[in-house]
Parts: C-alpha cells; structure tokens; sequence
C-alpha cells in the first residue's frame, strides 16, 4: 500500500513554514528572520509511520487569505482550486507561539474552507523567556483541531507533526466561524443563486483580486452578473469578517493562552534603541557595509589566490601530460582556465552570501527596510526596495524574486526594472581582470587606484539604479493605492545551520551555473574557431608561409623573438650583438642561434594559427559585428566575448581565453595574453580607454538572459524585459563609446 | 480629536471606531482593530515610518497612514 497525500504548510511569513519543511522532508531550502524569505512554493516528500508518503508543499507566508501581494496570492490560489493536483489533504498551519492570536486569524480561515487542519505551534523554546503558557487540551477542543507544540530549533514535536498527518482522516473538517452573520440578507441570496457553493469559498472567490483563471470559471461567470455590492461596500464587510474572526480567537484564548508580560519585554527594546537610534542608526548599516566591502576585496583574495594557483597547476599538469594539439589546448586553457576563472570568485561569492544570510536570520534586514524607508521614496521606491537591491550585489535573479514581498505594484515595478543595475557578483571576474590590466598602480589617499576604481564601479551601478528609479517614477502613469507595512520581527541569533546551508547552496550553485555555460560556450567557440569554409581558412599555411617569405614576421612576433632572446641571454649573462660571426661561434652563440631557429618556427606556427582564427567561422562572425564594437575600442574577439557574455557575464573570461587558446600556442595565463595583444596601431588593444569603455559597458548593459527571463515571469509579459534589454543596451553603448571616444 | 501619529515614543493609546476611513485590510488582519492597545514604540531616524505595537504585533507603517487612525490616550 504506497498512497500519497498532500501537506500544505500555511502561516504567517517568518513563522517557521520552512524550517518546518525542512525538519519533515530532510532538504535545505532557505530559512531567514525577514517576512518573504520563501516566494515561490517548494516541494519535498516525507514518509509517515503507517506508510503513506506525504507530498510536502513550503508555501510564501501570508497574514491572511485576503491577499495583498503577489507571494500571498499563490496561498489563496491553491486553495481555491481543488482540481489542482497540490491541492491539500491536510492544511499544516504553522504558527509561531508569540503571535498566536494572529496568526489564529489565518487558522480560522482556513478551517471555514473546511479544509482538514492541524495546527503546529512553532518556537516552543521562546516560551520560558516570554512567560508564555499554553493549555493544549483546551485549545484543541476549541478550536477543534489538532495541535503539536514544535520548536525546530531543538528538533522537538516532529514527529508528533508526522503522526498528526498519518492520521489526517479523523481530523475534523468543520468550520470555525460562519462568515454568513456579517451581512445575513447577502450571504443568504449567495446561498439560493449557489446552493452548491461552499459559501466561505464564494467570498473569497468575490473580494479577491487574484487571478482566478484556473477556478470553475462558470461559478464565476454568474458571480460577475450577480455581484450587487460596490467595492467600497465589501471592504466594510471585510472588515466586519476580520472583527468576527477576532472575537472569536479572544475567547478562545482568555482561558488556554496566558502571558506573562513583565517577562516578555527586553532584548528587542535596548537592541533597537541602538540599531534604529538617529545617528547611530545609519552609521552601524553603513558599517556592516563597508565590513561586506571589506571581506570580499581583502579577506577573500588569500583563499582566491590559492584556488588560482591550483588551477593554474591543474592546467599546467595537463598540458605537460597529454600530447601536444589544439584540443589540449581547449582543455588546459579554454575550458579549465575558464573554470579557474570562476572558481577564483568562490570566496567572495560566499563571503556575500555568509553576510546577507546572518542580516536576514538576525532579524536586521526589517530594520534596514524602517531606516531606509523615507529615503528611498523620492526615487519612488519603498524601503522594501533596499532588500531586492542589496541582494542584487549578488545576483539579480534572486534579487528580483524578492520584490514579490512589495505590495505596491509600481513601486515593485520600479524596483524590478532597476535592480539590473547594481553590480552583480558576476561582473566581479570582468571588472578584476580589466582593473588589473589597465588602472596603473599608484594609491589616493592610502586607497589604491584598482580598488577605489571597483569602489566607483558599485556606486556607478546604485546611483544608477536610483537614477532611473526616479525617472520611471515620473514617467510611469501607474496609480495603485500606496501601502507600507512591515512586521518587524524579534532578534534572532543566527543559526549556524542555516547559514551554512545558504551560503553552501549559494554557492555551489553559482560554480555549476556558471560552469556549465562556460563549458558549453568553450566547446561551442572552439569548434567554430577551428573550422572554416573559406579558402583562406584551407589555404592558410602556404599564404602565411609565402608571405612570411616576402615580408618577414609581423611586427607582434618580431617582438616575441627579441624579448625572448634577451631573456635567454640576460639569464646567461651573454651580451646580445647582431648575427655573430658563423667562424668565431662560441658554444652559447650557437645555442642561441637556435633559439632563434626555434623561435622563428614557433611565431610562424603562430601567425598561422591566429590567420586561421581570423578566417574560421567565428573569426567571420566577429569580423562582422566588428564595425559595431569598434567605435567602443573593441576588436572582433572582444565583440565576441561581449556577445557571448549574454548567457552570463562570467562567461566574457572564458570566452577570451578559449578564443586566445585556439589561436596561440603559448603557455600564458588569460592575462598575460590579454596584455600582449595589440591593437591596429600596434599598442596594446587593452589599454585605459579600452578598459574603462568595456567596465563601463558592463556596469550599465542589460546581461545575462536569465534576468530577463526571470523579469519576463515576475511582471508577466515581455514588454518590460524587452524595454530593459533596448533601453539599458543602448545606454551601455553609447556611454562606453563616449569613455572611449574621449579617453583615446 | 487625536491621531496614532500625535503618539510619543513609549505612550499606549486605544483606537476608536472607524468612520470615514478604512484602513487597508491587512492593518486590520494585524490587529489594528478597534477597542485595542497601540503603543508607538519608536519613530524613524528621518521621522517617518513609525514602529508601533498593536496587540503584540511589531509592524512599521507610514506616517500617513497612521494619520488616518483615531486613537484615545491611556
Ligand atoms: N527560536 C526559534 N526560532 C525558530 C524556530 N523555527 C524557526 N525559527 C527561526 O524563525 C525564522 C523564520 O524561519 P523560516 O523557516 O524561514 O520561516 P518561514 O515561515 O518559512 O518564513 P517566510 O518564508 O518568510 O514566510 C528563522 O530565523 C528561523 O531560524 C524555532 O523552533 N525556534
Ligand atoms: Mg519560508
């Protein structure tokens, strides 16, 4: 016998839900101390005593089933549809003990859906400390239910959950509340026009703004011609439904649930006194700031130099082990230098997300969100707004998901549309290498240039992100009804766990992203760069050869000769003249003679190789969009790079190093050779103009297809997402062209 | 005729019945109901939102918003 049912876990936001989730399913989705840490819903499966497996859902947390943002309404929209195949067998309520009474409100809701219920209350361990007690036996009577007392923290009461749930066919399926007594006459003219109708599912189905398409559509169609009461009406019935539900919950509580109240206080009173003080306030946020600046510029380089050098020797490795050829090539610097590329951003990456996670599970993000309120409404944002652009420094996906907790529609707009702009953990990689290539060393004010010019490049990204804020702000003819509220929660010391899990999850799922795009672009440009179809591309060697043969080496391998001469001959101390006197010819003479041999063997090889590159599919490609870059400082394997780095700007590193790798015989690191390529003019094509065009162009362009994606899904169409795209893209350029046009 | 906003930190009012206004449904839902106990717990740096505690909620809410709430001093 193998049945499955469905577990819903419902509650208010920050009760638990997920932590709840977790214990009963043994996964690892994200637990956080802020109000939307879950948005999404999420599945996992646990299996009960008498051997049913329940199908576990993490819902977002919602205050109640009138829904107000956009997280909520995916409760309310599960609930209302029976024909869904998560649709509940048994509602699991988690509640937190400190707010039970309103988080009952929710309870009594979904107990009127006539939904089977069990009620947990979570955060037993808080009890002695708030003098909270509880009589259980009389609580359940009351409210008809059944009750296990948990606190995941200590691991307690799980399994009393699992047993409440195996035994989910005698749970009571009553209503707590008859919503009809707010308005006796309407609810009774509901009933005659819908006997069928569950008249509690009917009222929702009518003060509901949800999107109710998946509901039986024809109930609503008669809903619509019946509908006799104005919008101003219903709010006043609500508002009697919220009153009734109150009642009833007081007297629930009068005689099972007694506080202690001297008890309860502390803590949370002197802890925001300081955090939330006028002058204070600010300074301890823009502290922990420069603290996050801090760990991943300066901490995380030791852990990042040494990943750098394992890669470096794993590369090494490989091509002194495998038989020389292109395809050693592609794997020792395309494909794992891309990679170490990448792997070398770990540390920050997870020094980013250690920070954001103990913020979120201390309680501190709510507080941020009360300072920062006031400012952020000029820019026509909402304090809210903070959180999605702080975890923007991260990556926009989430950050961009995380608007959902926003109730107000043009304010989350707003937010979404901007966060794009602050600077990504995966414009890291593109800035440091570009940064280390061309600012020149040198410090102001104790700070050096490379770091201030990454210090400008994130405060080029937020002043952007609230510049554009305000002009959509203007310019959006949105109206919807101006609502803040947000719950501030108790202070919570952070649990390991959970940060750990975040920032391992993080993590790893940044690397594999991110390594498999670069993976599969490596093996893409590589094949396009060692094939063609010209006859130039056939032909190359002999072209090459003869006109080597006419002309001499170019002036790109003149200068490799020579520098490598010169270092052979510094190490061996031997003055270097011109062509020594083949009669007078000393041991060390000859050997450097064939060197010279060797050397001019090897720049030939080179020349073939990258004229190839220029006539292989890819050096077609790039030779077309050539004429759009250049104007910015580029050539054709940055436009290349560029282009490719719409799947993920990470990408831009590997995509140089695959396109180098196949066109270059030589053992260098990505930078070196980007530092020894030279432009039209013979200097190096990256220099501080090209630099700081290309830092630029990244710093404002829409990339990486996944924001866009994920845009597409949080506003519903595609006009915002492509409006992005157009008008950050354009932006880019065009301020990248003018950096370049004016630097050069 | 005093409003939650005329509060000072730490002082504990009672809110009266609405008349012309209705607050949003989800003040209510936290417990912003008439006949209960608010306490302004604390302003905002740049005085706006304000932090209040009503019936054991901790919710922040503007400043324009709580204009619209009539309250009785304690
Ligand atoms: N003291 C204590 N804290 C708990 C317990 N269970 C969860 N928490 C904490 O409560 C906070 C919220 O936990 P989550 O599991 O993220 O809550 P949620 O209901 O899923 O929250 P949303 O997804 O935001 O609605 C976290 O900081 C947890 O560490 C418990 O039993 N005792
Ligand atoms: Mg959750």
């Amino acid at each position: 016998m193998s049945k499955t049912i469905n577990v819903a876990l419902i509650g208010n936001p920050n009760t638990g839900k997920t932590s709840v989730f977790n214990s009963l399913t043994g996964l690892n989705q994200k637990v956080g101390n802020y109000p939307g840490i879950t948005v999404e819903k999420k599945i996992g499966s646990c299996k009960l005593s008498n051997g049913i497996k329940a199908q576990i859902l993490d819902l977002p947390g919602t205050y109640s089933l009138n829904t107000t943002s956009l997280d909520e309404s995916v409760v309310v929209e599960l609930l209302m549809n029976k024909k869904d195949s998560l649709y509940p067998d048994v509602a699991v309520v988690v509640s937190d003990v400190e707010n039970l009474k309103r988080n009952l409100l929710l309870f009594t809701q979904i107990k009127d859906l006539k939904i089977p219920s069990i009620l947990v209350i979570n955060m037993a361990d808080q009890m002695p400390r708030k003098g909270i007690s509880i009589d259980v036996e009389l609580l359940e009577k009351q409210l008809d239910t059944k009750i296990a007392v948990v606190s995941t923290r200590k691991g307690e009461g799980i399994e009393k959950i699992k047993d409440l749930i195996a035994a989910y066919d005698t749970l009571s399926n009553s209503p707590n509340t008859d919503v009809s007594v707010i308005d006796p006459t309407y609810f009774e003219r509901l009933k005659t026009v819908f006997p069928k109708e569950d008249i509690y599912k009917l009222w929702l189905v009518i003060t509901q703004d949800v999107n109710f398409t998946s509901i039986e559509k024809k109930s609503l169609d008669r809903l619509t011609s019946f509908q006799t009461k104005k919008k101003e009406e219903l709010k006043k019935l609500q508002h009697r439904e919220t009153v009734l539900r109150y009642q009833f919950i007081n007297g629930v509580l009068k005689e099972s649930y007694k506080v202690d109240y001297p008890s309860a206080k502390g803590l949370r009173a002197s802890l925001d006194k300081i955090l939330m003080h006028k002058i204070f306030g600010y300074v301890i946020f823009f502290a922990i700031l420069l603290l996050i600046f801090q760990a991943i510029f300066e901490w995380s380089s030791y852990p990042s130099d040494w990943i750098d050098e394992q890669f470096a020797f794993v590369s090494d490795w490989i091509k002194n082990t495998l038989p020389p050829g292109i395809l050693t090539n592609l794997l020792s610097e395309g494909i794992i230098t891309g990679i170490g590329g990448i792997a070398v951003f770990i540390p920050q990456i997870a020094f980013l997300f250690l920070f954001i996670s103990i913020l979120e599970e201390s309680g501190y993000m709510s507080r941020v969100v009360f300072l920062m309120d006031k400012l952020m409404r000029p820019f026509g944002l909402s304090g809210k707004s903070v959180v999605p652009l702080i975890s923007g420094t991260a990556c926009a996906i989430p950050a961009v998901m995380a608007t959902r907790t926003i109730e107000n529609w043009k304010e989350r707009l707003i937010t979404i549309l901007v966060v794009p702009f602050t600077t990504c953990s995966a414009r890291l990689p593109v800035y440091l290498i570009l940064i280390a290539l061309v600012i020149p060393e040198g410090t102001f004010l104790g700070i050096s240039f490379k770091a201030l010019t990454l210090f400008l490049l994130y405060l080029i990204g937020f002043a952007m992100a609230l510049f554009s804020a305000m002009a959509l702000n203007k310019m959006l003819k949105i109206r919807s009804r101006s609502f803040f509220m947000i719950e501030m929660p108790t202070y919570r010391l952070p649990l390991f766990k959970n940060v750990f899990y975040t920032v391992v999850e993080k993590t790893k799922s940044f690397v594999f992203g991110a390594g498999k795009i670069i993976l599969a672009i490596s093996i893409i440009l590589w094949f396009l760069g060692s094939y063609g179809y010209s006859e130039n591309f056939k032909n190359a060697e002999e072209i090459v050869s003869q006109r080597i043969e006419e002309n001499g080496l170019n002036d790109y391998s003149k200068n490799y000769i020579k520098k490598n001469l010169l270092n052979y001959s510094e190490n061996k101390g031997q003055p270097t003249g011109s062509i020594p006197n083949p009669l007078k010819i000393t041991p060390e003479q000859d050997s450097l003679r064939i060197l010279n041999n060797q050397l001019f063997e090897r720049a030939k090889n080179q020349e073939i190789a990258s004229y190839k590159l220029e006539h292989s599919f890819i050096g077609y490609a790039g030779k077309a969009i050539e004429p759009i870059v250049k104007p910015l400082g580029y050539d054709w394997k940055i436009g290349i790079a560029v282009i490719t780095s719409f799947a993920a700007r990470e990408v831009f590193v590997g995509t140089l190093a695959t396109i180098y790798s196949v066109g270059n015989d030589e053992e260098e690191t990505i930078k070196n050779r980007m530092a020894a390529e030279l432009n039209d003019k013979g200097k190096p094509l990256f220099n501080l103009a090209s630099g700081v065009s290309l830092m630029l162009f990244y710093a404002f362009a829409m990339q990486c297809m996944s924001t866009l994606a994920i845009v597409k899904r949080e506003t519903n169409s595609w006009k915002w997402p492509l409006i992005q795209l157009i008008f950050m893209s354009l932006f880019a350029y065009v301020v990248a062209m003018s950096a370049y046009q004016i630097l050069s | 005729m005093a409003n939650l906003t005329e509060l000072k930190v730490g002082q504990r009012a009672i809110i009266k019945e609405y008349h012309s206004f209705l607050p949003h449904i989800k003040l209510l839902e936290m417990g912003c109901l008439p006949g209960n106990t608010v306490e302004l717990v604390q302003i905002a740096p740049l005085n706006d939102p304000i932090y209040i505690n009503v019936n054991g909620s901790h919710i922040a809410i503007r400043k324009s918003t709580a204009a619209k709430i009539e309250i009785e001093l304690l």
